[in-house]
């Protein structure tokens, strides 16, 4: 009795499934899911390596520093990205400055309200219409609505009197539309999964549905509208139809138009990063490659950064942050893999 | 081998035949009404003090008078009177799909949440008619706890505040200093000051599942309610936090009217004065506690109680 009782019990390891047992189909099949999860990876990782190895080869400090030389159209590009980099920035801010309370607003209707019920089916037909509008006709559309005498005051007018309808606050609106189902589709994703009995709990102390939006739901909703709000930004940063359309071809400084700075500057032409890839490209009218390579690089940080701040958010416990946190340190443990043995 | 005897049953002693409350001031419990923070009269007990005492009958508070639910075309709860009073606390008792949490939350209009429920027959709170009371005033006069704790993601102190705030006749942002002795007071009553009193700004979701249900109670005293309804409170709670919840229900009957819905039928011997048993959407029988758990008249409350079914 003793003795046994002080050997430890051998651990009975029961003998695991065998995919040799699956019919060849499904092995096949399984076969073929592991490949394209892994050819995904490797695309990804080559886009993110090529564009590392292009970019940083091509980077310089002075890139940031200095402004595009004028007319980019013209032959022998020079100077560098600043005003485009500090363009992406702008249009980014507008567009989601403007997005963020529509979308929440909406979703909080759709979500909370949604009275007349054909009323809510419209207006979720709507988003998804919006949703599927590719951003240049977007783009189209808002040069020829901004470009109507009504909205003169968000554009330059030219000496005989058109509008434009060619501004950083034109961009940024129809950049709002673009960023839209983005910001709508994550906050009411974030209300429904609020438990019903949050919503009874501030009925049940006498509080207006108003009141418990206000102060309990849009609260607790907030990690959802900043991932909205942030993947809505990812959208915008890198979208090039409606800047080309929107704020001017061939602009490449930051031109406000006179007034005040800030307005100034929002009802002014300029230019983005991504319209600054697009010009510098080698397969367009650019012969400066290298400094699309470079702004490419510097965009695609920018969005990765992005990205990594939407897990960041919406990863809610601190258990599944560890994990990703461990995926992390699995990978930089390069003693650890197979090869280093 | 030593033999394990059982540890000696815990009651709560609780008075079978309370003694029911006038309610003029001074204030029960609170000693003349001072806080113990300021040491002048609160504004929660200057408003209790503040109440028309003539308004209020001595004792009975709601009336729930031939009353009928529905939920569409079904009826959940047929031809139920029974009255609601302050210095007891009444036990709402039956199977699951017997009506009574429905019958609860009728009381507070919570059933309205719900599309197509309906109601006949009347519920009156102090004489008056609950369809004619603004819905949001009469919630906060008839406050509710829920089955499963539901304090909302933000601090202790924010969670009562919350039933505090954005009240009719008070100012929308008021500052916290003004808030505090009332959030303490209700933090008191519920029996979680002393608990908390060093850090009200923590995360009320890091409280033990028992001290989250604590809150929700003193968030419910916090707007001073007449009506306490409680469902079923202790059912996600371990013994301990059950025990500690139910003196607090027999304290706070003193101040205010107590319905609760168990399905724990030794709680109802514990802590309610008079039980009301219903089957089916009926009430079956209605009279003290140790009237329907020693001799009950009916013989469906007889095969409840013996477990025959439910």
């Amino acid at each position: 009795m003793s003795a046994s009782a002080a050997q430890p019990p051998t651990i009975v390891r029961p003998r695991r499934e065998s995919i040799s047992s699956w019919p060849l189909a499904d092995r096949l099949a399984y076969g073929l899911c592991w490949a394209v999860g892994i050819g995904l990876c490797v695309v990804a990782l080559g886009i993110v390596a090529f564009m590392f190895v292009k970019g940083i080869s091509a980077l310089r400090p002075s890139l940031f520093v200095e402004s595009p030389a004028a007319g980019v159209l013209q032959e022998k590009h020079s100077g560098g990205f600043k005003d485009p980099l500090i363009g992406t920035f702008i249009i980014t801010a507008v567009g989601i400055a403007i997005a963020t309370p529509l979308g929440v607003g909406i979703a909080t209707w759709l979500v909370e309200y949604a009275r007349p019920r054909w009323l809510a089916r419209t207006v979720e037909s709507a988003i998804e219409t919006i949703a599927g509008i590719p951003s240049i006709v977007l783009a189209l559309f808002g040069l020829y609505l901004f470009a109507r005498p009504m909205f003169s005051f968000l554009s330059a007018s030219a000496s005989d009197g058109t509008v434009t309808g060619l501004s950083f606050i034109n961009a940024g609106i129809i950049m709002a539309v673009l960023a839209l189902p983005l910001v709508v589709g994550t906050t009411r994703e974030a209300l429904l999964q609020l438990p019903a009995r949050m919503r009874e709990a501030s009925f049940a102390l006498g509080k207006t549905r108003a009141t418990t939006i206000r102060r309990v739901l849009l609260p607790s909703s907030r990690t959802g509208i900043a991932s909205g709000a942030v993947l809505g930004m990812g959208r915008i940063v890198g979208d090039t139809a409606i800047i080309v359309f929107m704020l001017g071809i061939g602009s490449s400084k930051i031109e406000g138009l006179g007034g005040t700075p800030v307005l100034g500057t929002l009802r002014g032409t300029g230019t983005t990063l991504s319209a600054y890839i697009y010009y510098y490209a080698p397969t367009g009218d650019g012969n400066s490659p290298n400094k699309a390579y470079a702004a490419g690089f510097v965009l695609l940080m920018i969005v990765l950064a992005l990205n990594a701040l939407v897990t960041r958010l919406t990863l809610r416990s601190e258990g599944e942050r560890a994990a990703v946190r461990g995926i992390g340190r699995r990978m930089w443990a390069w003693e650890r893999w197979p090869w280093s043995r | 081998m030593e033999r394990l005897t059982p540890p000696p049953v815990r009651r709560i002693a609780t008075d079978r035949h309370p003694r029911v409350v006038t309610p003029t001031p001074p204030v029960d419990g609170a000693g003349n009404g001072a806080s113990e923070v300021t040491g002048t009269p609160s504004a929660l007990a200057r408003r209790r003090a503040a109440r028309p005492a003539a308004a209020y009958p001595p004792e009975e508070r709601m009336r729930i008078e031939s009353v009928s639910l529905a939920y569409g075309e079904k009826w959940v709860v047929r031809d139920v009177s029974l009255p609601v009073r302050r210095g007891e606390v009444l036990g709402l008792i039956g199977a699951s799909g017997s009506g009574k949490t429905t019958l609860l939350r009728s009381l507070n209009r919570l059933t309205e949440i719900t599309a197509g429920a309906g109601r006949a027959g009347r519920i009156t709170l102090d004489g008056e008619e609950i369809h004619e009371i603004e819905v949001n005033a009469l919630r906060r006069r008839v406050t509710m706890v829920f089955q499963q704790p539901n304090p909302f993601p933000m601090s202790i102190f924010e969670n009562v505040a919350y039933a505090l705030r954005e009240a009719p006749g008070r100012r929308r942002r008021a500052r916290r200093a003004t808030l505090e002795p009332e959030v303490r007071e209700a933090l008191r009553r519920a029996g979680l000051h002393e608990e908390v009193a060093e850090d009200l700004d923590r995360p009320a979701l890091s409280l033990s599942g028992g001290q989250q249900q604590r809150l929700c109670i003193a968030r419910a005293l916090a707007a001073d309610p007449e009506v306490l309804l409680l469902d079923e409170p202790c059912s996600a709670l371990d013994p301990i936090s059950t025990a500690v919840i139910e003196e607090l229900i027999v304290e706070l009957r003193e101040s205010v009217a107590i319905v609760i819905v168990t399905h724990n039928l030794q709680q109802a011997q514990r802590v309610a004065d008079h039980v009301a048993f219903m089957h089916l959407g009926e009430l079956v029988e209605y009279g003290t506690a140790e009237q329907v758990f020693e001799q009950p008249r009916q013989q469906r409350t007889r095969d409840y109680i013996g477990g025959a079914f439910g």
